[in-house]
């Protein structure tokens, strides 16, 4: 018989709480639920008895409910997190999510949100909870590959690496990588090691909350460093000649260079040309992606001329997975460039301006 | 006197750009409105309906995006995704002050 899964419903509003918990036992599993008002009475209570899902608001008093995920998170690490609030803001959701959450919910305001919400969370105490410590690998993946499977999904992690006699450790905060480790060296020189081996295998364990910041370098920079440092390591092949330096995966080694600006995911050049193929950098859709930024830009300059706007100086969009931004050069033609959402709007805007005047120079 | 000639030729002067904010719903109908009412109607559909061409344009090329910031060297236009429709603010660009002699 499975054990009776067992849930902690934290809201600094007792109607809530008596509203919720009602709702949730009402489940077909039938779950204990157990509620609380405070951060501090919640984490006193997962510490006393175990539980198998946590869901709290976000906005309450002296502890709102990302702290109170930063803390639980890192204790407790096998425990399911649901952020259940009526504040509908995407920073929030993305830190929530950056926190390990599973599910972000705005409060039900109707019927059928309520039975949707009573659905989505009978549907996750019937999914079998993923380890969280041990071993857990993919044969087929290679180490950048989950490097970037962290860092994209803003996870906070300590990836620890054995190859043999050696290891090798990794922290991971909110997806951006702030330390390495091994062999009696630390930071970029540890990391650009590690990523020098071949095979070996990995865990991914819980954050360290407690570890300094000693790599500033964008994760997609400190790649593109390991994968130069491991190709000069190398020598020039038997044989080639002269010819434009490249980054693996044959994309332009000026646009890697754009890449290295703090926050840039992908960067894509579109010539004026449309005959001319477009050249990108970390972007595997870009033929698609060429074709939906000239149809952007045409009906956004068409646009302008009907308003007699001035010219088009620029088009940013911003969204949960991804902010975007294109700008257009009169010979050159046309620059997309691919933002981790974690930037803010003018963050995007600054950080677009370095990347055109750089490719435009 | 002929030095001094008035230049009055008819023509109109600079066009107004249109502030103001309004929605269009998903088909590209204007919903609500607090542009003013010299700004041609069809001009604020033409508008709704270039964004409404960008936020749909991006489906299955781009992940989704429910702010749309576009720049001109003289205007603003922001955007905000609503269920397939828009809520779109326009906002001219202040000139910069003439430098003081």
């Amino acid at each position: 018989m499975a054990a009776q899964n067992r849930i902690l419903l934290l809201d600094d509003d007792e109607q809530m709480l008596e509203l919720y918990q009602t709702l949730l036992e009402q489940l077909p599993s039938r779950p204990e639920v157990q509620v609380c008002n405070s951060g501090a009475r919640a984490i006193a209570m997962l510490e006393s008895e175990p539980f198998t899902l946590l869901i709290t608001d976000l906005r309450m008093p002296k502890m709102d409910g990302l702290q109170v995920l930063a803390i639980v998170r890192r204790k407790f690490p096998r425990l399911r997190l649901v952020v259940l609030t009526g504040v509908v803001d995407e920073e929030y959701r993305s830190r929530a999510y950056a926190q390990g959450v599973e599910m972000f919910w705005q409060k039900p305001g109707t019927v059928e949100d309520i039975q949707l919400f009573q659905d989505c969370i009978e549907s996750m105490l019937d999914r079998p909870n993923q380890p969280q410590e041990g071993f857990r690998g993919v044969q087929s993946k290679s180490l950048v590959d989950l490097i970037q499977l962290e860092c994209l999904s803003r996870s906070s992690s300590l990836l620890n690496i054995s190859r043999g006699g050696l290891n090798g450790k990794i922290w991971i905060q909110n997806g951006e990588i702030i330390d390495a480790a091994t062999a009696g060296m630390t930071g970029e020189a540890a990391f650009k090691e590690i990523l020098s081996w071949k095979s070996g295998n990995f865990e991914i364990l819980p954050a360290d909350a407690g570890r300094a910041r000693a790599i500033h370098n964008s994760y997609q920079g400190l790649l593109l460093d390991s994968a130069q440092a491991l190709d000069e390591s190398k020598g020039p092949p038997a044989g080639a000649g002269p010819e434009a330096s490249q980054t693996p995966g044959g994309a332009p080694a000026g646009l890697a260079a754009l890449g290295r600006f703090e926050g840039v995911g992908f960067v894509l050049a579109i010539p004026p040309d449309e005959k001319q193929p477009a050249e990108s950098w970390s972007l595997e859709s870009a033929l698609d992606t060429a074709s939906w930024a000239r149809d952007a830009h045409r009906r956004l300059a068409q646009l302008g001329e009907s308003l007699r706007a001035g010219e088009f100086a620029g088009a940013f969009g911003f969204g949960l997975q991804e902010h975007w931004a294109l700008q257009a050069h009169e010979r050159k033609g046309l620059l997309c460039a691919g933002f981790r959402p974690g930037l803010s709007a003018e963050q995007v805007e600054q950080t677009m301006k370095h990347v055109f005047d750089k490719w435009a120079s | 006197m002929g030095i001094v000639k008035n230049q009055r030729d008819g023509k109109s002067g600079p066009r107004r750009l249109p502030s103001g904010a309004f929605t269009v719903d998903s088909q590209g109908n204007l919903v609500s409105s607090t542009v003013p009412q010299w700004v041609p109607e069809s001009l604020v559909l033409q508008i709704g309906a270039q964004v409404l061409a960008v936020f749909k344009g991006a489906a299955g090329v781009r992940p989704p995006f429910s702010e749309l910031r576009v720049h001109y060297a003289a205007f603003r236009i922001t955007a905000r995704e609503m269920r397939g429709g828009a809520i779109i603010f326009l906002s001219p660009k202040k000139a910069a002050p003439p430098p003081s002699s």
